[in-house]
């Protein structure tokens, strides 16, 4: 059974890394559109799945966060991914099972997979 | 939406949109009934807005003039036996509830609590947040004051690793709720 003294432990473990996520201009930015009608659609296991890829990579670079509605609400779950010194990409009818090929993929080998973009879609 | 777990999350990105700095959600599963209370010490809203909050074409986005989230949880609630209420003042904050009826056949199924009140935490990692789950004489539950007592200042609950060990840590106890109870997921 989990006690919370185990933050503990992760704490000290992340103190002693000196390269602990800093925040620089040179961030990959994926953010989850977790408003109703993302979270309606199935927003909540894409965000877990990207936070589980995120944390076994070890993806120091990579910020997983959470907006409102993005506005084209027949297409969630939406996620968008922010590469710096390139254009935004969008994510449709996310399903956790794509996330991992998103994250090797495009965050880590930066190709973008085209399948699932908006421009697929559409 | 599909479970009580994914309405908590919803109506509780409410609370964080209105500056809100401490959430209490509580769930208390006794008596054949399921009451969700999730309050807030948010900005609240004037009564003008308050009367008018349950109607779908109500909403503070100035992007389009509909919000959907409180109407849905009423109707649900109201579907399954259940009732809604919601109590604000302005510069206070806002208390909603909703009760479901257990047995009754619309009553969604209480679903993943604990990765819904993660990923809140996960969105707005400043947030001092309580949250209990009571099953009769059981509870359990999360204080974030006690998760930052363990991990200092130096290090945010939305870091990946430590957001999913708060999952792990609240499945684990949701577990052992429903075991006590002899409750279905």
């Amino acid at each position: 059974m989990k006690s919370l003294a185990e933050l503990r432990a992760i704490r000290e473990r992340m103190e002693k890394q000196i390269d602990l996520r800093e925040a620089g201009e040179d961030r990959i930015r994926v953010v989850v559109g977790m408003a109703t009608c993302g979270i309606a659609a199935g927003a909540r296991p894409v965000l877990n799945a990207f936070l589980e890829e995120v944390n076994k990579r070890d993806l120091k670079n990579v910020t997983v966060s959470q907006t409102g509605c993005i506005g084209v609400c027949r297409l969630e779950p939406i996620v968008e991914v922010y590469v710096p010194g390139q254009e935004k990409v969008t994510y449709v009818k996310m399903t956790p099972d794509k996330v991992a090929s998103i994250v090797s993929e495009h965050l880590v080998n930066g190709r973008v997979v085209e399948e699932y973009t908006i421009g697929a879609a559409e | 939406m599909k479970e009580i777990a994914l309405y908590t999350l919803d109506i509780a990105q409410n609370s964080i949109t209105a500056q809100a700095k401490h959430l209490e959600i509580t769930l208390a599963e006794e008596e054949g009934r399921i009451t969700l209370t999730i309050a807030d010490d948010g900005k609240g809203m004037e009564p003008e807005l308050l009367a008018r909050v349950s109607d779908p074409f109500t909403t503070t986005r100035t992007t389009r003039s509909m919000g959907l989230g409180l109407p849905l949880l009423r109707l649900a609630a109201e579907q399954a036996g259940g009732c809604f209420a919601i109590q604000s003042t302005a510069g206070v904050g806002t208390t909603v509830e909703a009760s479901f009826q257990a047995d009754h056949i619309d009553c969604p199924p209480v679903g993943d609590m604990a990765g819904s009140i993660t990923l809140l935490l996960q969105g707005a990692p400043e947030l001092e947040l309580t949250y209990v789950h009571r099953a009769g004489e059981a509870e359990i539950g999360l204080d974030t004051r006690q998760l930052r007592e363990e991990l200092g200042d130096g290090i945010s609950l939305a870091e990946p690793e430590v957001i999913l060990w708060v999952r792990d840590y609240l499945q684990e106890q949701e577990a052992l709720l429903r075991e006590n109870k002899g409750m279905k997921a």
